[in-house]
């Protein structure tokens, strides 16, 4: 076998004449079905695929895509957020993130407002940059504002195993991290939406394994294809939709497969079971409560959790007026449907957190709607 | 934060557990904390915020892009004929 050079790695899975191959084929597949498939794509970064590369246009006919609950910022409740600008308001803390947290609003203000009143707010591109915080600022108290599904939180995990061996006494963690089938399930119970598939994320399956799925075919019938986030991934992904949806068969099937195992990455797996336990309940923002869908750091590690070294309050913050991103979110409205989208809400004035991340639907919708 | 890009390993550093990667010309420093299999320079792997997730399997790869290589020959051949 030629060795394959990492410039063909990516660019042959965004190759437009295997992009057009895959959807002519699709639509071939397709001829006979009497109506389009629903596919819910879970994940917030097949959605901007779906978007940038146009296969919403391509495969018209043959599927309606509905946007899931995967993107991370966008469904954080707005008390997290509230309690992430209260953290950075002590005296002596710096607060580090990742992505997009740092400009949601929520009732009182975003990290941003924060920042700008004087708060010490960072972005960080990794955990890892909190060591180094942490060590040049023995003074202060340096809490990780940890965010993220099944993908980001072995990297929590193996920060706080960093922290413990390393003797660091001035990092503490907020523990937002969620898990991606809870949500799926509760979509699936709501009588407003209906699925026929699901595309499932990938870089989620890379850590947790394709196995996390099983229930969507034994228990729901619904069949399920876990797909990478190229184009080409993507179109071969719903080419294996087709088939089952054409055969009534309900199977998991893994088109990633380079980089997806149905076991996962165990390491990661082994790091998270040690450090983290269930929520009996987390707060999804558009969804709701939904047992047993959060992690939180175990009683010994309790010296380490921000939520129980600070007095943190739980309360239930209303949407701004007029914003249908819960709907959205939750599958039951498009963007196009929300009277704020591309007026009031723009990425450079978002309303809703669907527009404000850079992983969100309304954000892709603007972005390769040519509106930006 | 999904959209992980591949990168090559470049070099590693046993004593820090870590290694250096290429990201499209960019080179950056990843963690190998969450990652248990054996390593080596050339190996290509999908970084998260700074960690290396996992391996990407070349021999799958290249499957792949055979495949759909072989999928523009066979619709260009029949346009041809058309």
């Amino acid at each position: 076998m030629k060795m394959l050079e990492l410039k063909q790695l990516y660019q042959g899975f965004r190759d437009p004449k295997s992009i057009l191959a895959w959807s002519e084929k699709i639509k071939q597949e397709a001829k006979d079905l009497k109506c389009k498939i629903r596919v819910m794509e879970v994940c917030g970064g097949h959605t901007h695929s779906i978007m940038k590369y146009g296969i919403n246009q391509l495969i018209e006919e043959v599927f309606e895509f509905i946007h899931g609950p995967g993107c991370p910022v966008c469904i954080m409740p707005k008390n997290r957020i509230n309690h992430a600008v209260l953290l950075a308001q002590e005296e002596n803390v710096i607060l580090a993130t990742l992505g997009d947290m740092i400009r949601i609003p929520s009732s009182k203000g975003s990290l941003s407002d924060a920042r700008s009143k004087g708060a010490d707010v960072r972005f960080v591109y990794s955990p890892l940059d909190l060591l180094k915080i942490a060590k040049e600022n023995p003074n202060k108290t340096v809490i990780y504002f940890a965010i993220g599904f099944e993908t980001t939180t072995p990297m929590s995990a193996a920060l706080l195993e960093r922290v413990e061996r390393e003797g660091i006494k001035n990092i503490l963690f907020h523990i937002n991290h969620v898990l991606v089938p809870p949500p799926m399930e509760a979509i699936l119970q709501n009588q407003d939406v209906h699925i026929d598939a699901f595309i499932a994320p990938s870089h989620v399956s890379v850590i947790a394994g394709s196995k996390i799925y099983e229930p969507f075919v034994s228990k729901y019938r619904i069949p399920t294809v876990v797909a990478g986030f190229e184009p080409v991934d993507l179109l071969e992904g719903l080419w294996m939709i087709v088939q089952q949806v054409k055969h009534r068969e309900a199977r998991l099937e893994n088109q990633y497969k380079r980089s997806v195992s149905f076991e996962g990455n165990l390491l990661a797996q082994e790091k998270i079971e040690h450090y983290f336990e269930l929520r009996e309940s987390f707060m999804w923002r558009g969804i709701g409560e939904i047992p047993y869908s959060a992690l939180r750091l175990k009683e010994k590690f309790a010296q380490y959790d921000a939520e129980r070294v600070y007095d943190l309050p739980y309360e239930v913050v209303k949407e701004p007026k007029g914003c249908i991103c819960p709907q959205i979110i939750s599958g039951v409205a498009k963007p196009l449907s929300c009277k704020l989208f591309g007026i009031v809400c723009k990425p450079t004035s978002p309303i809703g957190s669907c527009m404000v991340s850079s992983e969100g639907v309304c954000n892709a919708y603007f972005r390769y709607g040519n509106l930006l | 934060m999904c959209l992980s890009i591949p990168s090559q390993v470049v070099s590693i550093d046993e004593k820090n557990n870590t290694c250096i990667v290429d990201t499209m010309g960019t080179q950056r420093e990843a963690s190998l904390d969450i990652f248990k299999e054996k390593i080596e320079i050339g190996d290509y792997v999908l970084i998260h915020i700074g960690y290396v997730m996992n391996k990407i399997s070349k021999e799958h790869a290249q499957e792949s892009l055979e495949l759909y290589q072989q999928m523009v020959e066979a619709i260009q051949r029949e346009d041809e004929d058309a």
